[in-house]
């Protein structure tokens, strides 16, 4: 139960792109195309699921407060925690070589579409953001860790592959002219971030959502709802959208 | 700028307008995203990260002629971890509350894209006084774009500035709340602040043509 619900949480309430944020560079660099999407997407997953359990254990083992006391009760007084960025991003950039070695040996043609944006995870916030708000969450076990490490790299993947399917069919629009490419990106990001915000209620029954939109005041919520309403609108048509690419 | 020759001045005004990392470079979008709920955090990083990118290019420029090509980007990773572990410290002992506020976004200033594109397209090339500029311009040009839309979310979403309430008061209904005023709690959520971003780049693109994308 405790994996279903850290699951679906990473995966839609606190979605990587639209709650906080992470990854934006290459989400935006990358969504031009699906297949190039997909591609990055899964990249993401792949070292999600690698680096985040990898320093689960380096921070259990190594950084935190005690946590060396696997060595000796002469070390159990030590906190390394301010080493752990050094420590988290050294972890996600010799797993980011690994990676592109292992993409570079098996699947040449992913490697070409992917191009420079291989490295370019090794600084995606969404990889060392995940590290991060892991140590800051307190996750207890290593399975949960891993779990954590996947999911919010399946939110990652589901937001970069909505937008490329969006871009992909916006070419048909009608943009104003500064807003084309960049600036609509951005306002449909803010208008899918708008629609996952209604994933709030999904694992309280609406009760943190409810006592939340009280300390809002009125003239927020009638704002909210007709946005909400077309954004309903567009998921549909990302699904239809993705759904033609299969 | 007497102290500037007109080349050393263009590095540090072009990120300003017409090649600012957030809305041409699209750099370092991430953290500039999630802070911007409030002006004072998105000063605290935009300070930070002037910090880092001004002492990390200087640094990057020096080693250029020592570091091998292939491992540049795991030596990149190590300043900049070791100058943001610098800020961190900094902030948790003189700001705590402030630290805690930022949370885990003062980490991630070690994977904004900015810095890492900077080293790579400018420091590892260039010497050491103009990489410094380069650094302090596009570290400008970045907090420019933070301070404007930490302004508006604030002031719009919670009729305050710096925590002052410069609107009146919501409660006791004065100053503009006087006359039926609300505070839009929209401006304060997450997904107003790509659309903030997304209203900058139109104005910004509807003023000089050139930048529109095809």
């Amino acid at each position: 139960m405790e994996h279903i619900e850290l699951f679906f949480k990473s995966v839609f309430v606190d979605n990587m792109v639209f709650a906080y944020f992470l990854g934006m560079c290459s989400y935006l660099a990358v969504s031009k195309k699906v297949s190039t999407a997909v591609g990055l997407g899964a990249a993401v997953i792949f070292v999600l699921a690698i680096t985040v359990p990898l320093n689960w254990l380096l921070d259990q083992y190594l950084l935190q407060e005690g946590a060396l006391t696997w060595l000796g009760e002469e070390y159990a007084d030590y906190d390394l925690s301010f080493l752990s960025f050094i420590m988290f991003i050294a972890t996600i950039a010799t797993m980011v070589q690994l990676v592109e070695i292992i993409v570079e040996k098996f699947s040449p043609a992913l490697y070409n579409s992917l191009g420079i944006f291989l490295p370019l995870i090794a600084v995606n916030c969404a990889i060392l953001g995940g590290s991060l708000f892991m140590q800051s969450r307190e996750i207890e076990t290593l399975g949960l860790a891993l779990n954590y490490g996947i999911a919010s790299g399946i939110g990652w993947f589901l937001a970069i592959v909505a937008i490329a399917a969006i871009r992909e069919k916006i070419r048909y629009s009608n943009v104003p002219a500064p807003l084309r490419g960049l600036g609509i990106t951005f306002i449909i990001t803010g208008l899918m971030a708008i629609g996952f915000m209604s994933f709030g209620g999904m694992l309280t029954g609406g009760e943190d959502e409810a006592t939340e939109e009280s300390r809002e005041d009125t003239v927020g919520m009638v704002i909210e709802t007709p946005a909400l309403e077309k954004n309903t609108e567009t998921d549909l048509s990302i699904e239809n959208t993705q759904d033609s690419n299969k | 700028m007497g102290l500037l020759s007109k080349k050393d001045s263009k590095l540090i005004m072009d990120p300003l307008a017409d090649n600012n990392p957030i809305t041409i470079q699209v750099l370092g979008i991430c953290s500039a995203l999630a802070i911007t709920a409030q002006l004072k955090p998105s000063i605290v990083m935009a300070i930070s990260v002037m910090f880092v990118m001004g002492v990390g290019n200087v640094v990057i420029s020096l080693m250029r002629n020592i570091i091998p090509s292939k491992i540049r980007i795991i030596v990149q990773l190590v300043v900049v971890a070791t100058l943001v572990i610098i800020v961190d410290q900094v902030l948790k002992a003189f700001a705590y509350s402030l630290s805690k506020e930022l949370s885990v976004f003062i980490g991630l200033i070690i994977t904004n894209c900015i810095i890492m594109g900077r080293f790579e397209a400018f420091a590892l090339g260039n010497g050491v006084w103009r990489s410094f500029l380069d650094g302090i311009g596009n570290a400008l040009g970045y907090g420019v774009i933070l301070i404007i839309v930490g302004f508006f979310r604030e002031l719009l979403g919670s009729g305050t500035l710096f925590g002052f309430k410069v609107l009146g008061d919501p409660v006791e209904k004065t100053g503009l709340y006087a006359i039926g005023y609300e505070n839009n709690g929209f401006m304060v959520l997450p997904p107003m602040a790509l659309i903030v971003v997304g209203i900058i780049i139109w104005v910004q693109r509807s003023r000089n043509k050139d930048l529109i994308e095809d």
